[in-house]
């Protein structure tokens, strides 16, 4: 009798670990799916460029003000923290280069990428979601109009091309911030914080690898965003549930995807 | 929302990304600094290239003048072959003396060009034949601690002196190997 | 041209190994409105999604304009789609854009017309929906009743042959109701088209209804028109015009003893 019970309970488990699988598996599939569509169908939506402009301004200019002032938080703490270590080896010139290095090839990047999931990602869920829970999408679709290329491509393209702009951004107002810690408050001087600065940050090895993983970030965050949105179920705990996931499934991601770049960017 | 004010913000928004793209490439990155024009290719053979790498800087008398292109392993000579390539606007004799130096006690090695007094210069594909190769850090002070304890040796004849200078080395070279390693934080 | 625009024939439809319909036929005639009415979860709705080319059916077809519908590609389903209209059950206005250009959304998608014609044509579609004076309104400031006028000039917007209306009178006031079942009949005999509603209000369908199609448990239970239901005495057909609480369709849903699930603690677990 118990070890029925126990075989049961074992077997149960397994058997939810597997649906689990599965249903993960095929939830890659169709966002892949999704991803495809949307590239196959963008064409009809760049001839009315208008609807990614408007997309742009919710994903892109709606999210500036959290990140110039996250951002400049998170160059005064480096460069707080950056100076209380580096001022023990006598090198607190180095602070510029610290500061700049650790904004431009890791912490814009990723931590615009954390925020656009949380800002922009979730408004994105939540937004298609309800389309579909109030059949806006269904209603697209009896129109003939091809919600894909209406609705989905847009902002995917919206978030694609925001993304960079808001990492660029990040970084830059994540310098100044440094800079105003570092130089007027801490009293590095200014020329050495510029100049150590220039002298190692290089162009094509930092600056474009940032924009690439910015890029990448983008395509990430914005279709899982889209897919939590057009796969939710149509009720209001499902429109919560999928918005909650994309900020989860986006935030792993984001940091998965930055160990497999930046392993990729250090050894080529 | 207007479609024209949308417009404008989208333009405000995507300006101020290439504004702040060009703030890094020109006031935080070395875009400006590295730019190189048109470049003649020499190459250069080293025992021990050290930790140079493709990309480092070429000087001389403290300017950058080029590049290292690439390093590449002679299985001949079994030395080491670095292309560099230099600005065409400088010419450097024929008899130029290539070294490899550190910038800084722990900074990165970069090449350095001794100019020699020959007139006629280098060329596109020559070679420069005065080398000196990297200081290796760890070789110089376990030569340096090796010839001591020789000396001490010498001096004293305690039995346990012979011990201490080697074991002292061995420390010297952990700590120095440990630091070469460990690349900075940033 | 066939008399019927649009025609199911002999169509079963089902997912997961439970069928929802077996074997339905009906027919839909040029310039009629016909009701297709059940009780809640008897896959009404469906049914016009299958019209739509939304959903495959696992057997039998339907034809529109004597088309097959599920044979078509992408680009040939759309293009059955723009003759037809939806009015879905709750409006389904996209709630980002305004009146007007809810109602402009399928011109500016679909055609190429001047700006200055499809305002023209918005308004005159919002006139005879009488919210001409609110087309500068957003969805959320519509109520229920004025949303789904709204929703029905834009399903109309396009003049299509064929205008679906899913539940349009589910959780209207008695005014908006009438004014909504006003709507479908003069827009139908306007335009010319053939309208399908799918319903269970008995007493508005009956009224504007050519023709009604009963469905329960996937089948067609009766048709026939409105004055010929009323005085049906197949009993599932008496049980919902009269709304009777208990009948064919029973009250309970099918259980175990109620008894012995009370007295016996164990076996409900």
């Amino acid at each position: 009798m118990i070890k029925s019970k126990l075989l049961y309970s074992i077997t149960r488990t397994l058997r939810g670990i597997g649906k689990r699988m599965i249903e993960r598996i095929w939830r890659l599939g169709a966002g892949t799916r999704l991803f495809f569509l949307t590239i196959f169908y963008s064409g009809e939506s760049f001839k009315r460029f208008h609807l990614t402009l408007r997309e742009i301004y919710f994903t892109g200019v709606m999210s500036l003000l959290i990140i110039v002032v996250s951002a400049f938080f998170v160059g005064m703490v480096l460069a707080l923290q950056g100076y209380n270590t580096l001022q023990k080896y006598g090198s607190s010139e180095a602070i510029g280069v610290l500061v700049a290095l650790s904004l431009v090839r890791e912490l814009g990047p990723v931590v615009t990428a954390l925020l656009f999931a949380g800002r922009a990602g979730t408004a994105i869920t939540a937004e298609i979601g309800l389309m579909k829970t109030t059949e806006q999408l269904s209603a697209m679709e009896m129109m003939a109009v091809n919600p894909i290329a209406r609705v989905i491509a847009p902002r995917f393209w919206a978030g694609v091309i925001s993304m960079p702009i808001l990492a660029t951004l990040f970084s830059m107002v994540g310098i100044l911030g440094g800079y105003m810690v570092a130089v007027p408050l801490i009293g590095v001087d200014d020329g050495a914080f510029w100049s150590q600065m220039q002298a190692n940050v290089d162009f094509r090895t930092d600056i474009v690898d940032g924009l690439i993983k910015s890029l990448v970030f983008g395509v990430a965050c914005t279709m899982i965003a889209l897919f939590e949105g057009f796969d939710a179920p149509p009720t209001a705990e499902g429109v919560s549930r999928a918005t909650t996931r994309t900020v989860v499934i986006s935030s792993l991601t984001v940091l998965a995807l930055d160990f497999v770049l930046t392993s990729f960017m250090l050894v080529i | 929302m207007d479609r024209t004010t949308i417009d404008l913000w989208v333009g405000i928004f995507v300006a101020l990304g290439v504004a702040a793209l060009l703030g890094l490439a020109m006031k935080v990155g070395n875009l400006t600094s590295s730019k190189i024009g048109p470049t003649y290719s020499v190459t250069a053979a080293f025992e021990n290239v050290g930790s140079l790498k493709p990309h480092a800087p070429v000087k001389s008398a403290g300017v950058v003048v080029g590049r290292v292109d690439n390093i590449v392993f002679d299985s001949k000579h079994y030395a080491a072959i670095v292309t560099i390539k230099i600005d065409k606007r400088y010419a450097f004799p024929k008899d130029t003396f290539a070294n490899i130096y550190t910038a800084g006690l722990l900074g990165e090695q970069y090449v350095g060009l001794e100019a020699g007094g020959e007139d006629d210069t280098l060329k596109n594909g020559d070679k420069i034949s005065q080398t000196q190769d990297a200081i290796v850090l760890e070789k110089m002070i376990s030569q340096f601690l090796f010839s001591k304890a020789s000396e001490s040796k010498a001096d004293n004849k305690e039995a346990d002196s012979k011990a201490e200078p080697s074991t002292k080395a061995a420390n010297v070279k952990s700590a120095v190997k440990s630091t070469e390693l460990g690349d900075p934080p940033f | 041209m066939t008399t019927n625009i649009v025609e199911i024939d002999n169509l079963s439809f089902g997912y997961k190994g439970r069928l929802l319909h077996k074997g339905i036929n009906m027919v839909f005639p040029r310039g009629k409105v016909v009701a297709i009415m059940g009780g809640s979860g008897s896959g009404k709705t469906t049914l016009l999604r299958l019209i739509g080319g939304q959903i495959k059916p696992s057997k039998g077809e339907v034809r529109v304009d004597g088309e097959v519908v599920h044979k078509q590609d992408r680009d040939g389903i759309y293009k059955l789609r723009r003759k037809m209209g939806m009015l879905f059950q709750h409006g389904a206005l996209f709630t980002d854009l305004s009146v007007f250009d809810n109602v402009a959304f399928p011109m500016r998608e679909l055609t190429d017309l001047p700006e200055s014609m499809i305002r023209d044509l918005v308004l005159m579609k919002l006139n005879a929906v009488g919210l001409r004076g609110a087309y500068n309104f957003m969805p959320t400031e519509l109520s229920g009743g004025m949303a789904r006028r709204v929703a029905l000039a834009r399903a109309v917007a396009l003049d299509p042959n064929i205008i679906m209306y899913d539940e349009p009178f589910a959780g209207l006031d008695p005014i908006s109701m009438g004014v909504i079942c006003d709507l479908i009949r003069s827009l139908n005999d306007a335009l010319g088209a053939t309208s399908i509603i799918v319903s269970h209000d008995v007493k508005e369908t009956f009224l504007i209804a050519d023709y009604v199609y009963f469905v329960a448990n996937g089948e067609v239970a009766a048709e026939g028109t409105p004055h010929d239901l009323m005085q049906s005495t197949l009993p599932f057909v008496h049980q919902f015009v009269h709304g009777e609480k208990d009948g064919p369709v029973p009250f309970h849903y099918p259980a175990a003893n109620y008894q012995s699930e009370l007295l016996n603690q164990s076996s409900a677990k």
